[in-house]
């Protein structure tokens, strides 16, 4: 279970009456397993901060994200990469492979970083849900980009975390593979028992929402 | 391990730019290695030189004139012979400050049928000899009898051939070993060999110009008694016998070693400018690849590497690449150098002696752990800023 506390991203940047702003107000905030959270909100609302506060990778300006009671920002380096490459798995914007790995060895990589054990067939597997197995020895340039975002879900999910964290995990596919990629992500945490926060454009997703949030202005609300 | 694999596996799927860093580290090492072989051949040749001619003083007739044509047969192996009296060695020995002195005699043989080979032969007494039979007893543990000949490393002759001198059959019964300089294209005999080849080559119509029946001489090796002054020596022996030159070796040597010192300065003013040249070129690149590479290793971050982790693995990748262009550099120095060796000491004219085997192997090893420690002493500002890529930011801004 993933639980932020009083967490506020706050950037430097001259306004009206302060020198700084806040993208993510003071927040509290809990994901628990067996449950699919859903983000939505305008682009620049803050949504993708707080995804990056709660996913381990940007240190919040206050406040505390804890991880089965660590807290992750008191963690060094070491142990707090190695988290991210086994209990936490994110989906983030854009392009996330590798160039000079294959799409398989690309999915393969969380696994090998920590040297833990490679679940090949698992992986593949994942990849056949996808609709990219036939891709799985092709190089990422090879690939589109809905592919590309395919091939980035399959390496989360094959990472078998305890958390997994989707930043836009629709954008580039056709409403076949939205609906597919939603619905992997779905019984992922229904069937794994796994906590999943998605962040999305996407209205369709919000079918699949355990729980709905919204955000504006930095300030989340539960719909 | 996992750095290791990951860092190989980057540099062989990136081919072009993993090939210009090792040509990059192939160009140091070129210059470095073969900068060095050839500075330390260089200073060798002139040690070997310089233990050759074991003298202080060398006295020659008057007719071998200037003492530039004396060093050519040192330094190039120029056949050449001039001739004095014998006695002139009494007369060396009687000179005050004189501590020995041993004679040397000169024949060049012809290029013609009564001869195998155009060579210098060089006749010493053995029992007087102080500067080349040290050398020839390190080849041979017995004495040079009569009609024996000991050959210098670059003679094309072989221990056990006869070789004929004015149709004289000579034994060669030593190879003897390289100095790196013109000795090394002579043949070396006692006097009663040489005067025995004198007279053939007297019968053959070559002249010395000396009167009929006088034994003769080439040069006097003096050695002065500790504490003397050689200048003071060296005139004694100009004023005390007539008709001849006396020399101080080290207005030879030092000629060289001038020269040598404005070459080795030279090859490391060349060396330090590549050195230099190639240094920001690989910072410059180091600076590219974090432009180049600072998604891929958001990535990273991303699913689990950390800062140590891919600083590691950016070191082990310019370490590899430089490993790979220090083998190239002294492999492509070592086909330069060692081939054409003898071209590269026939264009500086100086004594040129390659170092042994063992030093030429440390100095190759040298060159490609320099090689790898430049390459990631280069990469350290890659590895830290790449290792401390903000992988939520950075994944954003490349969408």
């Amino acid at each position: 279970m993933i639980k932020a506390e009083h967490i506020s991203m706050r950037y430097f940047r001259k306004t009206g009456t302060a020198n700084y702003f806040y993208a993510v107000q003071p927040t509290d905030l809990s994901i628990q397993p067996g449950e699919l959270a859903v983000l939505m909100g305008r682009s620049g609302s803050g949504k993708t901060t707080l995804l990056n506060m709660l996913s381990g990778l940007l240190k919040p300006t206050e406040g505390t994200v804890r991880m089965d009671d660590l807290d992750l920002y008191s963690l060094d380096d070491r142990v707090l990469s190695r988290l991210r490459g086994t209990k936490i798995a994110v989906v983030p914007q854009g392009r996330s492979a590798i160039d000079t790995l294959t799409v398989l060895e690309n999915v393969l990589l969380p696994a090998r970083l920590c040297a833990c054990p490679l679940h090949v067939e698992a992986a593949v597997k994942h990849l056949e849900h996808l609709g990219i197995a036939h891709l799985k020895d092709a190089r990422p340039p090879e690939l589109s980009g809905g592919e590309l975002r395919r091939m980035s879900i399959a390496r989360a999910l094959s990472q078998g975390p305890d958390i997994l964290f989707a930043d836009e995990p629709t954008s580039d596919l056709d409403d076949e593979n939205t609906f597919l990629v939603l619905s992997m992500l779905r019984a992922f945490a229904h069937e794994e028992k796994k906590a999943v926060f998605v962040v999305t454009h996407e209205n369709d997703a919000r079918q699949y929402a355990d729980r709905l949030y919204g955000m504006d202005g930095g300030i989340l609300t539960e719909k | 391990m996992k750095n290791f694999s990951l860092a190989f596996n980057n540099l062989i799927r990136r081919p072009g730019r993993t090939l210009a860093l090792a040509l990059l580290s192939a160009f140091l090492s070129l210059a470095v290695f073969g900068g060095s072989v050839m500075v330390l051949s260089l200073r060798s040749g002139l040690h070997s030189l310089e233990a050759r001619l074991g003298a202080d003083i060398i006295v020659v007739p008057s007719q071998a004139q200037s003492k530039v044509s004396f060093q050519n047969m040192f330094l190039q192996g120029t056949t050449g012979a001039f001739y004095m009296n014998a006695s002139a060695l009494d007369q060396a020995l009687e000179v005050e400050g004189v501590e020995k002195a041993a004679p040397q005699t000169f024949l060049a043989s012809l290029k013609a049928d009564c001869c195998s080979i155009k060579i210098q032969v060089i006749g010493i007494d053995p029992e007087l000899d102080f500067t080349v039979q040290p050398w020839i007893a390190r080849s041979l543990s017995r004495g040079l009898g009569d009609m024996d000949v000991a050959v210098g490393c670059k003679v094309e002759a072989e221990v056990g051939e006869i070789i004929r001198i004015y149709d004289q059959r000579c034994k060669v019964v030593a190879r003897l070993e390289a100095t790196g300089t013109g000795l090394d294209t002579a043949v070396y005999c006692n006097m009663e060999t040489m005067n025995a080849l004198l007279a053939a080559a007297e019968a053959k119509g070559v002249s010395h110009k000396i009167e009929s029946g006088d034994e003769v001489i080439s040069a006097i090796y003096v050695k002065v008694k500790d504490g003397c002054d050689i200048d003071k020596v060296n005139s004694r022996l100009n004023g005390h016998i007539r008709k001849v030159t006396a020399v101080r070796t080290r207005s030879m040597i030092t000629g060289v070693s001038d020269s040598l010192s404005g070459i080795s300065r030279t090859i490391t003013l060349l060396i330090a400018a590549v050195w230099g040249l190639a240094l920001i070129i690989l910072l410059l690149i180091s600076v590219l690849i974090i432009r180049e590479r600072v998604r891929e290793f958001a990535v990273l971050r991303l699913v689990g590497a950390s800062r140590g982790m891919l600083g590691r693995m950016v070191l082990t990748e310019s370490s590899l690449c430089g490993l790979l262009g220090g083998l190239i550099g002294v492999g492509a120095a070592a086909l330069l150098l060692f081939p054409f060796a003898q071209l590269i000491e026939s264009a500086l004219q100086l004594p040129y002696l390659m170092p042994s085997a063992a030093v030429i192997l440390l100095l190759a090893l040298g060159t490609v752990l320099l090689a790898v420690a430049v390459s990631a002493l280069s990469s350290m500002i890659a590895a830290y800023r790449l290792s401390r890529v903000d992988p939520g930011t950075t994944l954003r801004e490349g969408n």
